[in-house]
C-alpha cells in the first residue's frame, strides 16, 4: 500500500543568494499589496483601481512626484539614521520624537537668533542645533540601556510620547506665537531662517542633499570605517563584541548621537522648508519617524538603497492623500497599508533564512 | 517479555540536499550487545541513530525487529517499540525533582500516591543496576553523571530495551564514566542492549563487545573488540594512518611571561569561582588546566583575558601589571585567546571570512588607519592565513558560517597566533572537532611553544592534555589540586584530583623555581 503525503520541510539555507533574496522581497511585496486588495476590497473599492491610483498619484503625475520627493527627504534621513542603529540591534522606534527635538531646536534658534543672523549662518546654526538636540534626546535611550539594562524599545517608544506632549505644551504655551491669531503656532521663522525651495515645488532641497550625503556617508561609515565593523559585530554578535574588547558603552552612544541626530536634522527642514513654525507634532511629521523604520527594513539595511525605498514610501504616503480624496477612504488607509507591507517584510525574512520545500512523500520509504 | 531480541537497520540511506547523510547502512544488534558506533564528528552517527529514534525518516531501507519490519515515525513509535536514546544535552526540568522528571514522560503512573509507585521502582532499578540516585534532588543539585543516571531511569521507566547513548561520556570524570561503564555492564548482562556513539577508542575498546566505524556515511567497517586494536580502529574511522602521540620536542622553559597570584575571581552568581590561585607559565611551555567544566576555568580565563573582573590578586605578564585591564588592552600586550564555544564568542558568523580574520584586531594599525579600515590589506592577511592555516574555502568573501567547525578553529587558531603573542590562551580548543582538525590545531600549538610563546591550555580531553602540555594543573571548585608535570601524570591520579579527592602538597613558588 502506498499513501502519497505531503510534507514541509524546513531547513536553513546554506547561502543567502542575491536572485533568490530579492525574488522574495518583490513576492513578499506582492503579497503584501495582494492583502492590502482585501481590505480595499472590503470597502467596496476594486483594488486594482485603488492601488493604481495611489501609483499614479504619487509617480504619475510631475506634482505628485514633486510632492514624493518632498516626502522622501525626512524618510531617507531617518532611515539612514535607523540603519546605523538596526546594524548595530539598537531597535530605536524613537526617531519621531528625535524629529521633533530637532525641529523644536531649530525653531528655538529661528526666532532667537534667526532675524540677527547672515541667511546661511542661521541654516546652519539650525541644522547643527537640530541635530544635537535629535541627538541627545537619542543618547537617553542608549545610556538607559547600557547603564541599566532597560529595553530599548520600550524607552524608545515612550520617549515619542513624552516628546509630543512637550512639544504641544511649547505650542499652546510659552511658544505660542504672538502673531498667529490664537493657534497652536510658534510665531512664523524670518525670511533668513526658512529653506529655498526648488521652482514650484515644495521641495527643500538643501535638506535633500543633506539626506542623500548622509545615505552615502552612512554607507561608508558602516562598511569602511572602524566604527562601523563594530556597530556590526555589536549586532551580529554581541558576545564576540566583548570577546573582541569593543567598547559598548561608547559605540551604542556613537550609534545614537548618529541615528537620532539624523532624525533631528529631518525635523529641521520640515520646519525650515515646510511649516516655518513649530505646531503640534501630527503635523510637523505624518509619522515619518515609523515609515522610515519599514523603509530602512525594505532596504535590508542598507543606506543607498534606502534611498529608493524612502521614495516609495513617500510615494505610498502622497498616493494615500490622493486615494483619500478622490475614492473617499478613511485617512487610516495609508497606516494598514503601511503595516501590512511591514509586516510582509518581515514574514519574507523566515524564506530569505530558511529553504521551505513541500516534498511528496511516501513513495520510496513506505513502498 | 523483551520487546526486542535483535534490531537490524538495513540499507538505510539519507540525503539532506542532494548529500548523503547516510549511505547503504547495514547495522544489527542482539540482546546483552554493547554496540560502539565510531566514527568522526559528521560521519553520520547521530543520523542514523536519529533515524532510529524516529527523529528522520530515511529516504530508503527498513528496520527490522525481532525480523518483523517496523515503521519508526516519530520518537513515540520508537519508545513504544523499546527503543531509548539519551541525548548529549540532558533534557531535564532543572527545577523539578529527579522523580517529577522521570513522571513527566510517563502515560500510566497511577492517579493516587504517584510519588510512591515512581519511588518504588527508581529503588527498584537502582538496586537492579547499582544506580544510587535521591528521588527528591532538584536536577540543578545533581552532577553531570547523575543527571544522566536521571535520563537512564527515563528510559528504563518507558521499559526500552534498546538504549541509544549518544557520547555519554563527554560531560563525566574518569571517576563517573567507570561508574557509567559499570552501570552499561549491568544493563547488558540483564539483557538490555546498548549502542554507543563515541569517537573515543579507549571507550569503545573498553565496553563494547562489537564496533561498527562509519566513515563519510558509509559503513567502513565492523568488528568484535577482541579482533582489533585501537590504531586499527583508528584508521578505519579517518580513513589514514593517524598519530596518536606527537612527538614533542622536548625543550627547556625560558623565561616567565604570565605571573597569577592569589587571584580570586567571582563567578555569574557572585560564587568565588576562583580561589586564590598562584601559577605561572613559562616561554616555551605549555600549561595545561584540567578538570570537569565549572570548576572555575571560564572564570579563570575571563580574568586572565581582561572579560572579567577579578576582585583580588594579581595578574603580571612580563612584569606589566594587567589586573583588570580590559580585553582590548590585555591582547595588545600580548595575550590572545582562543575561547570556548568558537561559535559563540570567538567569530561572528554572518560577517565575511576576512571580517573575522581581524576581529580584536581591527583597531589598530596596520588594519585600521585613522578611521577607516583597510580592506584590501585585511584581504591579503586573510588569504595567508586561509593560505597557511590550510583552511578550505572557496573564497574569503563568505560569511564564516559556510565554513565547518574545524576550518572556523583554525581560522581562530591563525588568526590568534599570526601576532606571536607573548601568551596564547586556548579553551577546549578541539572540542568538538574531527580527528584531522584536531590533531592539526595541536601541532599549532605545540609550533607556537617552540617558536618561545606560552600557552595556557585549559581542556578537559586528557589525552590531549597528556600529548601537549609541559604541566598541567588540576582544577577543582576553582582550587589547584596539584600541579603535575607531564611525565609524573598518570590518569588514577588525576582522575581523583579532579573529583577532588586527592590533593596534593602545594609547592612553594621558590621550589618551582628550582626544577
Amino acid at each position: 500500500m502506498s499513501k502519497i503525503m505531503l510534507k514541509i520541510d524546513v531547513s536553513p539555507r546554506e547561502k543567502e543568494k542575491p536572485l533568490i533574496s530579492n525574488l522574495i522581497l518583490a513576492a513578499s511585496l506582492l503579497a503584501g499589496l495582494a492583502a492590502i486588495g482585501v481590505v480595499f476590497l472590503a470597502k467596496g473599492v476594486n483594488p486594482f483601481f485603488a492601488i493604481y491610483k495611489i501609483f499614479s498619484g504619487s509617480f504619475g503625475s510631475i506634482y505628485g512626484f514633486k510632492e514624493t520627493v518632498t516626502k522622501s527627504i525626512p524618510l531617507i534621513l531617518i532611515a539612514a539614521g535607523l540603519t546605523v542603529a538596526y546594524r548595530g540591534k539598537f531597535w530605536n522606534i524613537g526617531a519621531e520624537s528625535q524629529l521633533l527635538a530637532g525641529s523644536a531646536a531649530a525653531t528655538w534658534i529661528a526666532l532667537t537668533w534667526g532675524a540677527a543672523l547672515p541667511g546661511w549662518t542661521a541654516i546652519f546654526l539650525m541644522f547643527s542645533g537640530g541635530f544635537i538636540a535629535g541627538a541627545l534626546w537619542g543618547i537617553i535611550p542608549a545610556i538607559m540601556r547600557v547603564r541599566f539594562g532597560i529595553n530599548e524599545v520600550i524607552s524608545t517608544l515612550m520617549l515619542n510620547y513624552i516628546g509630543a506632549e512637550f512639544i504641544k505644551m511649547l505650542v499652546i504655551g510659552p511658544w505660542k506665537g504672538k502673531t498667529q491669531f490664537g493657534f497652536p503656532y510658534t510665531d512664523d521663522f524670518p525670511e533668513t531662517a526658512q529653506l529655498a525651495l526648488l521652482g514650484n515645488s515644495r521641495i527643500h532641497y538643501v535638506t535633500l542633499i543633506i539626506a542623500l550625503l548622509a545615505s552615502v556617508l552612512v554607507y561608508a561609515l558602516l562598511f569602511r570605517t572602524r566604527f562601523g565593523y563594530e556597530v556590526r559585530v555589536i549586532g551580529e554578535n554581541q558576545e564576540a563584541a566583548r570577546y573582541a574588547g569593543i567598547d559598548f558603552y561608547k559605540t551604542t552612544i556613537i550609534i545614537m548621537i548618529i541615528s537620532g541626530g539624523l532624525a533631528g536634522l529631518a525635523g529641521v527642514g520640515e520646519v525650515a522648508g515646510l511649516h516655518h513654525h513649530l505646531t503640534y507634532p501630527d503635523s510637523i511629521s505624518s509619522g515619518y519617524g515609523f515609515t522610515a523604520i519599514i523603509v530602512a527594513w525594505l532596504s535590508r539595511l542598507n543606506p543607498i538603497t534606502a534611498i529608493i525605498s524612502g521614495l516609495f514610501f513617500a510615494g505610498i504616503l502622497v498616493g494615500g492623500d490622493a486615494i483619500q480624496i478622490s475614492l473617499n477612504l478613511p485617512a487610516a488607509t495609508v497606516n494598514i497599508f503601511n503595516g501590512v507591507i511591514l509586516v510582509f517584510l518581515i514574514m519574507g525574512e523566515f524564506f530569505q533564512k530558511n529553504r521551505v520545500a513541500i516534498k511528496l512523500q511516501g513513495a520510496k520509504w513506505n513502498r | 517479555m523483551r520487546k526486542i531480541n535483535d534490531l537490524e537497520m538495513r540499507g538505510i540511506t539519507k540525503s539532506f540536499h542532494g548529500f548523503y547523510a547516510n549511505k547503504d547502512i547495514n547495522l544489527k544488534i542482539s540482546s546483552g550487545e554493547v554496540l560502539g558506533l565510531l566514527g568522526e564528528n559528521g560521519a553520520g552517527k547521530t543520523t542514523l541513530m536519529n533515524i532510529l529514534y524516529g527523529l528522520y525518516r530515511p529516504d530508503e531501507g527498513q528496520i527490522i525487529i525481532n525480523s518483523d519490519e517496523v515503521r519508526i515515525k516519530t520518537p513515540k513509535d520508537s519508545m513504544r517499540a523499546g527503543i531509548g536514546m539519551i541525548h548529549q544535552h540532558f533534557m531535564l526540568v532543572q527545577n523539578h525533582t529527579v522523580a517529577e522528571n522521570i513522571a513527566l514522560g510517563l502515560d500510566d503512573v497511577p492517579f493516587f500516591f504517584p510519588d510512591r509507585y515512581i519511588r518504588e521502582r527508581i529503588s527498584g532499578f537502582s538496586e537492579k543496576f547499582d544506580m544510587k540516585i535521591n528521588p527528591d534532588k532538584k536536577i540543578w543539585e545533581l552532577s553531570a553523571g547523575e543527571q544522566q543516571r536521571v535520563e537512564i531511569l527515563k528510559a528504563l521507566f518507558l521499559e526500552a530495551d534498546l538504549l541509544i547513548m549518544d557520547e555519554p561520556t563527554s560531560v563525566l570524570t574518569p571517576q563517573e564514566s567507570g561508574e557509567l561503564f559499570d552501570i552499561i555492564r549491568k544493563m547488558a548482562h540483564d539483557g538490555h542492549s546498548i549502542i554507543l556513539i563515541s569517537h573515543k577508542l579507549d571507550e569503545i575498546m573498553d565496553i563494547c563487545s562489537r564496533v561498527a566505524v562509519i566513515r563519510k556515511g558509509v559503513t567502513v567497517g565492523g568488528a568484535d573488540i577482541g579482533d582489533v586494536d585501537k590504531k586499527e580502529l583508528a584508521r578505519m574511522m579517518v580513513g589514514r594512518d593517524v598519530d596518536l602521540k606527537f612527538d614533542k620536542v622536548p625543550l627547556e622553559r625560558g623565561e616567565r611571561v604570565l605571573e597569577v597570584k592569589k587571584l580570586i575571581v567571582n563567578g555569574d552568581r557572585g560564587n568565588t569561582a576562583v580561589n586564590s590561585l598562584s601559577f605561572s607559565v613559562y616561554r616555551n611551555e605549555v600549561f595545561g588546566i584540567a578538570g570537569v567544566s565549572g570548576n572555575g576555568q571560564r572564570e579563570l580565563v575571563e580574568a586572565i583575558t581582561g572579560l572579567r573582573r577579578s576582585s583580588s590578586g594579581e595578574i603580571i605578564l612580563e612584569n606589566e601589571a594587567l589586573t583588570n585591564k580590559s580585553a582590548r588592552i590585555v591582547n595588545t600586550r600580548g595575550i590572545t585567546h582562543v575561547p570556548e564555544e568558537r561559535m559563540k564568542f570567538g567569530i561572528v558568523p554572518n560577517l565575511f571570512i576576512y571580517e573575522n580574520a581581524i576581529l580584536k584586531k581591527h583597531h589598530s594599525k596596520p588594519f585600521s588607519r585613522l578611521m577607516f579600515l583597510d580592506y584590501d590589506l585585511i584581504k591579503n592577511h586573510t588569504e595567508n592565513i586561509v593560505e597557511r592555516y590550510n583552511i578550505s574555502t572557496p573564497s574569503i568573501n563568505l560569511p564564516i558560517k559556510s565554513l565547518s567547525g574545524g576550518n572556523i578553529q583554525k581560522l581562530i587558531i591563525g588568526r590568534e597566533i599570526e601576532s606571536k603573542p607573548a601568551l596564547l590562551v586556548a579553551s577546549h580548543p578541539t572540542y568538538g572537532l574531527d580527528i584531522g582538525a584536531t590533531e592539526y590545531i595541536r601541532r599549532q600549538i605545540l609550533a607556537r611553544r617552540e617558536e618561545g610563546g606560552g600557552v595556557l591550555l585549559v581542556s578537559e580531553d586528557l589525552d590531549e592534555l597528556f600529548e601537549i602540555c609541559d604541566r598541567i594543573a588540576v582544577i577543582f571548585k576553582g582550587e589547584f589540586m596539584g600541579i603535575l608535570k607531564a611525565g609524573d601524570a598518570d590518569i588514577k591520579d588525576i582522575g581523583l584530583m579532579m573529583t577532588g579527592s586527592l590533593k596534593l602538597p602545594a609547592q612553594t613558588e621558590a621550589a618551582e623555581e628550582n626544577k
